[in-house]
């Protein structure tokens, strides 16, 4: 087996008191992070940057949505880029047809969403890994056929066009682009300390238990269908909220965010970042899309560099960037507590 | 939703005759893939997710060599032989290295190698349509069964996926490699203490589901129309195949793919627009009423 696993390298529960201050410690470092992606726009006038950063945070709330059901259930879905097309075409539709205020569009996606991902959800989790992994890509296919079939409310394969209307709410006007960007970096600062505080939570460390040994857990009176239910409808919440980016930053929809190959990409992200760190997807994002846009910038078949990137760090390497960064910072506090 | 289309085709023998037997072809090319796929699984306990892709090289093979050389013989055995290496090349070179690995590193190689052969499909032949064209011995008169119209090559390709099917359920079942393979499928430790290379039998499984999706494509080619990426679709259909009849079974594999291909071919007079829904639909009452599927052991 490999070593694909949320959570190996970090120590157990923190001892009492140690919760609320490590809780303390990521709504700071979320702070800080938000502060200094926010403040980008007063140093540079670069349109490229900011637009790689907004794509950055509809990727990364997709990825490390992918790895509350990957890394730490142990979960391996193939078909998550539903959610994500999903997100994607519920705002934007509703945006289209009901022109309602941008909050309401968001909450009325999110709650689509949820029941989607618990229908699915209901039929997926109780398959074993393999067969999880295909039904869920199965029923992705499922939502992209349909959305292929039903033009007359979907726009078929042209996508959504016309733009999504954008009004101003409260002073924020997204179709501003600064506007945009804050919006967008300030949606990824709280998702991911949103998912952080799942992981952490008791909730967290029984997820990691049913990855490990989901018999245990179940005689130890955890109802184990209900848990994995639980967090596959909460990080679907999560890629949709990525898909809402996605579809707010190019002002659309199109097929291909329901495509599966956007799970593929997910799963790849996952990998390449690392699975066993809670930022590793999000170093993923960001070098599979420096990766995508060099290549494509080079080769109109960017299909085979990608493909043999992948093959370099699934065959090669077997683990992800922060895998190698998390084991060496466990190798050197082991070596430090034995001295 | 076209309910009266439905009901009128079922009550005129006619159209209950040209729907069937486009039912059996869909169900019969799908068969091919299925089995490989469930055949591969049941031994190497991987799920081949570049099986689409052998499809789709099966189909450009077989149109290669029938411009060539203008015999569709010949075009059929190329399509078969040629998936055939390339699955033992595949298997021995990169899949033998994820064996017992996570189920995502399997699926990461997997997703690996459908780009990179889209790709290569895509410089080789160009990433437009291709069609191979019916060969001139099957340009004939088509047969009319109780009014209803069967192209010859139709039942060519029906016949062909039948004596496969036989071919390799008494070939498993009776044979002396058969039961080799079988013996691998349940205890692979046991059978290379007993002498046998268990590496060549994993490679040779592998080359005979490759060939098997390649014969489906090659078969598939004089009425399909060729892509790239034309596997994709294929290997879902397929995948949900062995989740309706049972990962690992044969006999489950054949009855899946009829029934699919049937739901399909009338689905889509009934339910123009749900024709796929309603194949994910059928899964899905199958996965909860039985999820084993229909001819799936237990803890499989």
């Amino acid at each position: 087996m490999t070593d694909l696993e949320a959570g190996r390298t970090e120590r157990l529960l923190p001892v009492r008191g140690g919760v609320a201050l490590q809780r303390y410690r990521d709504v700071l470092i979320a702070l800080v992070a938000f502060v200094v992606l926010a403040s980008l726009p007063l140093f540079t006038g670069s349109k490229a940057l900011l637009d790689f950063v907004i794509r950055c945070s509809a990727y990364g709330l997709f990825a490390t949505s992918l790895n509350l059901l990957v890394g730490y259930t142990g979960l391996t879905s193939f078909g998550h880029g539903m959610f994500f097309g999903l997100g994607a075409y519920g705002f934007g539709l509703i945006m289209q047809k009901l022109a309602v205020p941008i909050p309401v569009a968001f909450i009325a996606t999110l709650t689509i969403t949820a029941v989607v991902a618990a229908v699915i959800g209901a039929i997926c989790v109780r398959l074993k890994e393999i067969y999880f992994a295909f039904v869920t890509l199965a029923f992705q296919m499922l939502i992209h056929s349909t959305i292929l079939s039903w033009a007359s409310f979907t726009g078929g394969d042209q996508g959504l066009r016309g733009g999504i209307p954008r009004p101003a709410f409260l002073g924020i006007d997204l179709s501003n682009h600064v506007h945009l960007y804050v919006t967008s970096c300030a949606l990824l600062v709280l998702g991911l300390l949103a998912m952080r505080q799942i992981a952490q939570s008791p909730f967290g460390y029984t997820l990691r238990m049913i990855r490990d040994n989901a018999a245990r857990a179940s005689f130890l009176g955890i109802d184990v269908w209900r848990a994995k239910l639980t967090v596959f409808v909460l990080a679907a919440l999560f890629a949709a909220m990525g898909g809402m980016v996605m579809a707010l930053f190019v002002s659309g929809a199109y097929p291909e965010f329901a495509y599966w190959t956007i799970s593929g990409e997910g799963i790849f992200i996952n990998m390449l970042g690392g699975v066993s760190t809670f930022l590793g997807p999000m170093v993923g994002t960001v070098l599979f899309l420096l990766l995508n846009d060099t290549v494509t910038r080079f080769t109109e078949y960017h299909g085979i560099v990608l493909g043999v990137v992948i093959l370099f760090f699934a065959l090669g390497l077997r683990k992800g960037l922060l895998d190698f960064v998390a084991e060496w910072a466990a190798r050197r506090r082991e070596t430090g507590e034995g001295r | 939703m076209d309910l009266d289309a439905l009901a009128g085709c079922l009550s005129s023998s006619a159209c209950l005759v040209t729907q069937t037997t486009s039912g059996l072809i869909i169900g019969m090319l799908l068969f091919l893939v299925a089995v490989g796929l469930t055949l591969i699984f049941g031994v190497l306990k991987v799920v081949n997710f570049s099986h689409g892709a052998f499809y789709m090289f099966g189909a450009y093979f077989a149109m290669t060599a029938y411009q060539l050389t203008g015999s569709f013989a010949l075009a059929m055995l190329v399509g078969a032989a040629g998936t055939a290496i390339l699955g033992l090349i595949f298997e021995r070179v990169f899949m033998s290295r994820v064996y017992g690995a996570d189920v995502l590193m399997q699926l990461l190689v997997c997703y690996a190698f459908v780009l990179i052969f889209d790709d290569v499909v895509r410089i080789i032949w160009g990433p437009e349509f291709k069609s191979m064209g019916m060969p001139s011995a099957f340009q004939v008169m088509p047969l009319f069964i109780a009014g209803g119209v069967v192209p010859p090559y139709y039942l060519l390709l029906i016949g062909v996926a039948l004596v496969a099917a036989i071919v390799l359920g008494i070939g498993l079942s009776r044979s002396r490699i058969g039961k080799v393979i079988r013996a691998a499928a349940h205890n692979p430790g046991m059978v290379s203490a007993l002498g046998i290379n268990t590496g060549l039998i994993y490679g040779g499984v592998f080359a005979l589901g490759g060939m098997l999706a390649g014969l489906a494509g090659a078969l598939a080619a004089p009425v399909r129309s060729l892509t790239p990426g034309m596997g994709f679709s294929v290997l879902i259909e397929s995948f949900i195949v062995t989740v309706i009849g049972g990962m690992g079974s044969i006999l489950g594999a054949l009855i899946g793919a009829l029934l699919l291909g049937l739901i399909r071919s009338f689905g889509s007079l009934g339910f123009p627009l749900f024709t796929e829904g309603l194949m994910y639909l059928f899964m899905v009452i199958v996965l909860v009423s039985k999820p084993t599927g229909l001819f799936g052991r237990e803890a499989a």
